[in-house]
C-alpha cells in the first residue's frame, strides 16, 4: 500500500508530432496533439492505473515518462529529479529504477537472445552483479515469476505467449526497479493467463514495494490492480479518483459511458442495468474538438461545452474531474463548477 | 424449432511435421433460426477451426476432416468448392476477428460490396451500388453515399468493422459467423457493434455463431454457450445455465479469472493453473485433469459429453452434480479452488 511520498511527478506533459507536407521543403501542416497538457503523481507503493480508448495517448504517455521520447514541453520528475532535457548518459541510472512491461510478449522478446541473456544482459550493462553472479539472479528471477532455472538456455520461441510476459516481467525486476510500467501487460493473453499474470504482479508488488503505473483498456483489470485510476480522453486527463471512487460514482460522463460499455459477466444483471453508449469514434487528435474535447459525443453537452476547456476540479477529496457538467455529484458542489 | 445448421461429431486433424494435430475432436451442435449461439474458449480450443470447418476454410492437403455440417439438407463438408461457393455468403456468412486486415486496401469499400453482390445476383452496377449505400446505413456508418467511395484506411477500427458485417449482410445470410468480432475493437465501440449484431438477430431473426473469450460479451448477446477446450465441448447449456450452474470445472476456472467490475480488488484470482495441452499429445482422460484441483481416479478415463445436471444441460466431468454447488464457489464466487498439493 502507498507509503505517500511521490515518487513519480508529471506536470503539463505535452507531445505534439508535427505532420510536414512538402517533397523539398518541408513545412509543417499540422500537429498530432497525442499528449496534451498531462499532469499526474504516482506514490510509492502505489498502483495507477490509466484506461482509455485507443488513440487517447496512454502509450505515447508511458514511453514520455521513461523518456524513451523527448516531450514537446513539461516536465516528469523521478524521486525529485528532473528528467526532461537529460542526456541518455545522465539518465541510465536513473532508468534503472524505471522499468517496462509491454503488451505483445511475442515481439518485445529479441528471438536470437537466450532468456539468460535477455535477463541477464542489463543486470550486467547497468553494473550490479558479474559473472557466475548474473547467471544465479536471473535463476533467482526466473524462479520468482513462475518459471524454471533450466529455462535459462532456451530461446523466446520455445515459450507460450504468458511465459514469454513472465519474462518480460522478470527482465523488467531485474534491476530492482522501484517504478514499473506496464502497457497492457495482459490484453494480448488469455483470461486463465491473465489471472495468473495480475496475481503474480500483485505479488511481486508486496514483496518488492514497487509501484506501477498500470495502463490497459480493460476496466475490470485496471479497477482490481490500481489504487487510483486516471481516465484519458484525446490527449489529456478527464478524471482521477481511487478505484473504487471512480467506479461507484463516476464525475465525468466520458467515464461514465467507459464503464457503462463494459459487458458484465452476468446475463441477468446484464440485461436489467441502465446503458450509456457511445455514438460514433474518437475524433481525430489532429483537430480535436474545441472547449471540452468530449463535448460532441456528450449527452449533456451544452454551449459552454464546445466554448469552455473545463479545468480539472477537485469536487470531493482526491477525486479530480473537467467537466461543466459533472454526473454523481451534490447540487452546490455542482453550480460551483459552472461558474 | 427444428435447426437450420446442425453440426455433427466434427473432426479435423492436421498432419505437421510434429505429428498429428488434434484441433477439433468431435464436436456436434445444432442452431435453430434466430439463435445466438456462443463458442467460448480460450486460445487453441479449436473454436475458430470449428467456425472455419463450417465454410470449408479449413480444407487443405494436410487436413482430414470427418463428421457432417449439415445445412439446407446437404452436407456442406462432402461439397466441392464450388458448390461451396453457392453457400458462402449467400446462405452463410462469416465476419473475422481483425478488421484491419480482412479488408482489401487498394479498393474502394463500396466496390468491395458490391462485388460481392454481382458474384451472386444478376443486378446492375448502379442497383448494387445503392444496395451497398443502404447496407452501410443499416450498419450505422453515417454518410453512406459519400462513404463508398472511402478506402479501407479511411475508416476507423469499430468502422471497418461494420462494413464487415454489411458485406456479410449483403446476401441477406440465414446464419452468421462471426470469429471475436470485437476482440480488436475498443470497449465503446464493441458495445456498439453488439448492439448492431443484437438488432440484426431481432429483426431479421439471424441466427449467429459467435466466437469469443469474453464472458462478458457472452452474457450480453448469446443465447446458448458452448465452453471449449483442447479441441472438445466441455460444457453446452442455455445462458442462464452457464452463468448460475457451470457443470465443468474449467467453467468455473474462466469465471474464477474474470475481474468484473464489481468483484474485490486486490484479492487474488482464483487463476487455473498449468498450461492447457498440446493438441498433439493429449491427456489419455479428461482432458482438463491435469489442471484440475478436483479431479480424482476415474478422471484417468474420458467422460462423455451427456446430461447430468438438469435437461439441456450437457457437461463433461466425472464429478457428482451435487457436489459441485459447494466444490465451485471460493470467496462467494464461482471459480476454481486452489488445492495445495502434497
Amino acid at each position: 500500500m502507498s507509503t505517500g511520498e511521490p515518487l513519480l511527478e508529471v506536470t503539463d506533459l505535452v507531445k505534439h508530432f508535427p505532420i510536414k507536407a512538402g517533397a523539398i521543403i518541408e513545412r509543417e501542416v499540422g500537429r498530432v496533439r497525442a499528449v496534451d497538457g498531462v499532469s499526474l503523481t504516482l506514490r510509492e507503493g502505489e498502483t495507477l492505473g490509466l484506461v482509455g480508448e485507443s488513440g487517447c495517448g496512454k502509450s505515447t504517455l508511458c514511453r514520455l515518462i521513461l523518456q524513451l521520447m523527448a516531450p514537446t514541453s513539461g516536465s516528469v520528475r523521478f524521486q525529485g529529479e528532473e528528467l526532461v532535457g537529460r542526456s541518455r548518459r545522465d539518465l541510465r541510472p536513473i532508468r534503472r529504477h524505471i522499468q517496462m512491461v509491454f503488451q505483445d510478449p511475442y515481439a518485445s522478446l529479441n528471438p536470437r537472445k537466450r532468456i539468460g541473456q535477455i535477463i541477464g544482459d542489463p543486470i550486467e550493462l547497468h553494473g550490479l552483479a558479474s559473472g557466475a553472479e548474473v547467471k544465479r539472479q536471473v535463476q533467482d528471477l526466473l524462479d520468482r515469476v513462475g518459471l524454471q532455472a533450466e529455462h535459462y538456455n532456451r530461446f523466446p520461441h520455445e515459450f507460450s505467449g504468458g511465459q514469454r510476459q513472465r519474462i518480460g516481467i522478470a527482465r523488467a525486476l531485474a534491476l530492482r526497479p522501484k517504478l514499473i510500467i506496464a502497457d497492457e501487460p495482459v490484453s494480448a493473453l488469455d483470461v486463465s493467463v491473465q489471472a495468473q499474470i495480475i496475481n503474480l504482479l500483485e505479488d511481486l508488488q508486496d514483496e518488492f514495494g514497487l509501484s506501477y503505473l498500470f495502463v490497459a483498456h480493460d476496466l475490470g483489470v485496471v479497477r482490481h490492480v490500481s489504487d487510483r485510476v486516471a481516465v484519458m480522453y484525446l490527449g489529456k486527463i478527464v478524471e482521477t479518483a481511487s478505484a473504487t471512487e471512480l467506479y461507484d460514482k463516476p464525475f465525468h460522463p466520458y467515464s461514465t459511458a467507459l464503464l457503462s460499455a463494459v459487458p458484465i459477466p452476468d446475463p441477468r444483471r446484464n440485461a436489467a442495468r441502465e446503458r450509456l453508449i457511445l455514438e460514433g469514434d474518437v475524433p481525430s487528435p489532429i483537430d480535436p474538438p474545441s472547449g471540452c474535447r468530449f463535448h460532441t459525443r456528450c449527452r449533456w453537452a451544452t454551449e459552454i461545452c464546445s466554448a469552455e476547456e473545463p479545468d480539472m476540479i477537485e469536487r470531493e477529496r482526491a477525486h479530480l474531474a473537467a467537466c461543466h457538467h459533472p454526473r454523481n455529484v451534490e447540487a452546490a458542489t455542482h453550480g460551483a463548477g459552472n461558474i | 424449432m427444428s435447426p437450420i445448421l446442425e453440426v455433427d461429431d466434427l473432426r479435423v486433424r492436421f498432419t505437421t511435421q510434429d505429428g498429428v494435430v488434434s484441433a477439433v475432436d468431435g464436436v456436434s451442435f445444432d442452431l435453430a433460426a434466430g439463435e445466438v449461439l456462443a463458442i467460448v474458449g480460450e486460445s487453441g480450443s479449436g473454436k475458430s477451426v470449428t467456425a472455419q470447418t463450417v465454410l470449408g476454410l479449413t480444407r487443405a492437403p494436410n487436413a482430414t476432416i470427418e463428421g457432417a455440417v449439415r445445412f439446407g439438407g446437404k452436407d456442406l463438408t462432402a461439397l466441392d468448392d464450388r458448390e461451396l461457393q453457392s453457400i458462402r455468403g449467400e446462405h452463410i456468412a462469416m465476419v473475422f476477428q481483425d478488421p484491419m486486415t480482412s479488408l482489401n486496401p487498394v479498393y474502394r469499400v463500396g466496390d468491395q460490396i458490391t462485388e460481392m453482390i454481382r458474384a451472386h445476383r444478376d443486378v446492375s452496377r448502379a442497383e448494387a451500388r445503392d444496395r451497398a449505400i443502404e447496407l452501410l446505413r443499416t450498419v450505422g456508418i453515417p454518410n453512406p453515399e459519400r462513404r463508398v467511395r472511402d478506402y479501407p484506411h479511411e475508416f476507423s477500427g469499430g468502422m471497418r468493422q461494420r462494413v464487415m458485417i454489411a458485406m456479410a449482410l449483403s446476401l441477406e445470410p440465414e446464419v452468421l459467423i462471426a470469429d471475436e468480432p470485437t476482440t480488436a475493437l475498443d470497449v465503446t465501440i464493441q458495445a456498439q457493434i453488439l448492439r448492431l449484431l443484437a438488432d440484426l438477430n431481432a429483426e431479421r431473426g439471424l441466427a449467429v455463431v459467435l466466437i469469443t473469450h469474453d464472458l462478458g460479451v457472452v452474457a450480453e448477446v448469446a443465447d446458448r454457450v458452448l465452453v471449449m477446450y483442447a479441441g472438445q465441448v466441455v460444457e453446452d447449456a442455455s445462458v442462464d445455465d452457464i452463468f448460475y450452474d457451470p457443470q465443468h470445472p474449467y467453467t468455473w476456472g474462466l469465471f474464477g479469472s474474470l475481474t468484473p467490475l464489481d468483484a474485490p480488488q486486490h484479492s487474488r484470482l482464483p487463476q487455473i493453473g498449468g498450461a492447457p495441452p498440446s493438441l498433439l499429445s493429449l491427456p489419455p482422460g479428461c482432458r482438463f485433469a491435469p489442471r484440475c484441483p478436483h479431479a480424482f481416479e476415474k478422471c484417468s478415463q474420458a467422460p462423455s459429453l451427456e446430461t447430468r445436471a438438469a435437461t439441456g444441460h450437457l457437461d463433461r466431468c466425472w464429478l457428482e452434480p451435487a457436489q459441485k454447488s459447494t466444490l465451485r464457489e471460493v470467496d462467494g464466487r464461482i471459480g476454481l479452488r486452489q488445492v495445495v498439493s502434497l
